[in-house]
């Protein structure tokens, strides 16, 4: 509990980071710094771009998996990091 | 047996060999015969035949001299193609409408046990989940992982673009446009697209006048709406406006976009609000409005927002406030006798306003004279201002150059003109007169140096001038039915040009075309200065001989006073002049003639 904690505190305190949200499989966000709205929003959209890219690259080659997903925007950067159960995202100003 | 050879030939060949080789060649020729000959009295008695060996007839051995009339060719090219026919065949899919809405979406993925909406039962499953083991061992992995990326960024930008300012690759393409869209009109008959305009805000939509401007044709059939497209869409116009009377030409309000004020067909002012449907807001009484059709309205620059001013064949200027369209604010009539006369008055067909020079306007007539007008002149008398003089028929365009805006373009009868506002007897450039009627023509609003025409044969041309002047950049063959008119959108890539068929195409050029060029505006203008300068000395040159002639006219012919006929006598006297020198020619000539055969006739004389 308490790492978990750490862990969102050590990505907060980053440059650039707008928010930070956790989801599960099902796209339901568990731990969110954004605001109710928001967080629900970002947590389905994304869960299912991040269905979309898996798939994709598993069908790619069967053998692979899709370790790191990287959206970059004209105002910013969200990257999501997928794991088997859960899915983590962070949204970034990056600074230059 | 016995046999001889012989050759089946005119001539008897002897058995001596010296006919042989040209028997040889003859045997080359023709068949090669075996006669078999015997004598008369062994006639009818029985052949008997016996076996003899092959006997070598006639060898024919290769010449090696005939080889020098042929030439070995090795290695020799065939093409063949091992393939199948094809044929090629273009099919239209039929058109399909697309429309966008909107999607709501609403939170799922909740185990069914719990509900969404309930504050508690989602609490309760959060704290569920947040003490799961799996969470709490795969949130810091990926933490990691995401810490990583998020240094990487802050570290360095790795999408930054490197090199941006080197684009020169794109001045090596030839120049080119691409068609983006067709807007054709909805109704059965279609009608002319007389006048387009663009939307101020981003160009996303587009307005166009229709109207047939054939003079007397049936009115009732016609369809009188004009509409607006937005470019996105062009199955079916965003909003259709109802005059009362065909619109002839359109304008947006370029500080309020919903708003709109055409010229009808009849004459009349019309202003639309687009937040407020098909119907014009206000219309102009017939009494006070124009008398012929309005061919063009523009927008004033002022504090309201809401003047205009517009211009019609009946010689009249108009200037209207469209909150009260009842009547116009401001008259003026095309006298160039200044006497404010209508009979005399000259048409107008298009007019050119600046607004970074709001009291000064010029109107292009149908007489092909170009007035510029000031509008704060004290006396009617005073403001018409000054003529240009030089096309051979209306004058369908007038744009002064965004850039040097005392230079201005015209567009009229085969030529399209570019003049300087100091230089009143001629223009300064022009183009060689083209194949077909000219109908429309602008400047480009990024690059100083080309505008664009539209043709009656349905051919629009860019012309630059820095690159080429006597003939077109690029011609673009936008339909087979004559283009009315053109406009080109502010960011200087998308032209619209409306033909006579009821279609407006929307076109792309090329960024060539569409992007600023570094010298283009110090060589555009050392050029306009060059040629005007050109044209100030042939003006000078000119009044120089002409006042030489009159100087002379008067010394010869002390008689004559008056001016007019010192004019007509000069008139009368370059004719019989004229008539001397042709006569004297042509005896010179004759004389010539005659002379030559004597002279022939004496070199004759002397062999």
């Amino acid at each position: 509990m308490a790492e978990v904690e750490e862990t969102l505190k050590r990505i907060q305190s980053q440059k650039g980071v707008q928010g930070v949200v956790i989801a599960n499989s099902e796209g339901i966000p568990i731990k969110s710094t954004l605001d109710n709205s928001s967080t629900v929003q970002y947590a389905g959209l994304i869960h299912q771009l991040l269905l979309k890219a898996r798939s994709t690259v598993r069908d790619i080659d069967p053998q692979n998996d899709l370790t790191f997903l990287r959206v970059r925007s004209k105002k910013n950067e969200i990257m999501i990091a997928p794991d088997k159960d859960y899915f983590l995202i962070v949204i970034q100003n990056p600074s230059d | 047996c016995k046999s001889t050879d012989t050759v089946n030939s005119e001539t008897a060949v002897g058995p001596g060999s010296v006919q042989s080789e040209s028997s040889v060649r003859r045997l080359v020729r023709m068949e090669i015969v075996h006669v078999y000959t015997r004598v008369r009295s062994e006639f009818g008695r029985y052949c008997l035949l016996s076996d003899c060996g092959p006997e070598l007839t006639l060898d024919l051995l290769p010449d090696p001299g005939l080889s020098a009339q042929f030439i070995l060719r090795t290695p020799r090219d065939q093409a063949t193609q091992a393939r199948c026919d094809m044929s090629e065949h273009q099919v239209n899919t039929e058109r399909f409408e697309t429309e966008s809405s909107g999607v709501n979406h609403t939170e799922g993925g909740w185990p069914k046990d719990v509900d969404p909406n309930e504050m508690e039962q989602t609490i309760r499953f959060r704290k569920k989940v947040e003490k799961d083991e799996g969470f709490m061992n795969s949130i810091p992995q990926l933490g990691n992982i995401m810490v990583h990326c998020i240094q990487q960024n802050n570290a360095l930008d790795i999408y930054q673009e490197y090199c941006t300012e080197e684009d020169d690759g794109d001045s090596a393409e030839p120049p080119s446009a691409k068609t983006i869209n067709v807007f054709r009109d909805p109704n059965e008959v279609k009608r002319t697209v007389t006048c387009l305009s663009w939307h101020p805000d981003g160009g996303k939509k587009l307005a166009g006048a229709y109207s047939s401007l054939h003079f007397q044709t049936s009115h009732t059939s016609l369809c009188q709406d004009s509409y607006i497209w937005d470019i996105e869409n062009p199955n079916r116009p965003e909003l259709t406006l109802k005059p009362v009377s065909p619109l002839v030409c359109i304008e947006y309000n370029p500080k309020d976009p919903h708003t709109l004020v055409g010229g009808t067909y009849s004459g009349q002012i019309a202003y639309w609000d687009t937040r407020r449907g098909s119907q014009p807001v206000e219309l102009s009484s017939v009494e006070h409005s124009h008398r012929d059709p309005v061919y063009k309205i523009i927008w004033l620059q002022s504090k309201t927002g809401t003047d205009a001013f517009s211009a019609s064949t009946d010689g009249q200027v108009l200037w209207w406030d469209v909150r009260k369209l009842s009547e116009p604010t401001e008259r003026l009539v095309l006298d160039p006798g200044r006497e404010g006369n209508l009979e005399r008055a000259l048409g107008a067909i298009c007019l050119e306003y600046e607004p970074t020079m709001p009291t000064k306007f010029m109107v292009g007539t149908e007489q092909g004279v170009v007035l510029s007008c000031n509008r704060k002149a004290k006396t009617p008398a005073e403001k018409l201002v000054c003529t240009y003089e030089g096309h051979h028929g209306p004058v369908h365009a007038l744009h002064r150059n965004p850039f040097f805006p005392k230079n201005f373009l015209t567009a009229g009868d085969w030529a399209a003109r570019i003049w300087s506002e100091d230089i009143r007897d001629s223009a300064i450039m022009w183009t060689r007169y083209q194949m077909s009627y000219l109908t429309d023509a602008c400047w480009s609003p990024v690059r100083p140096s080309v505008f664009f025409t539209a043709k009656m044969d349905g051919v629009l041309d860019v012309w630059d001038i820095l690159f080429k002047q006597n003939d077109p950049t690029l011609s673009v063959k936008v339909c087979d039915e004559p283009l009315y008119c053109l406009r080109v959108q502010d960011s200087g890539r998308l032209v619209a040009c409306g033909s006579q068929g009821g279609s407006a195409t929307l076109l792309e050029f090329c960024s060539g075309l569409s992007t600023l060029q570094k010298n283009d505006k110090t060589l555009l203008a050392a050029m306009f200065e060059r040629e005007a300068k050109r044209e100030k000395i042939l003006e000078s040159r000119q009044r120089e001989q002409r006042m030489k002639e009159r100087s002379r006219s008067e010394q010869s012919d002390a008689g004559r006073d008056s001016s007019d006929g010192l004019d007509a006598y000069n008139v009368q006297q370059l004719m019989t002049r004229a008539e001397d020198d042709f006569y004297s020619v042509v005896e010179a000539e004759l004389r010539r003639r005659d002379e030559q055969p004597q002279v022939t006739e004496h070199i004759k004389g002397l062999e």
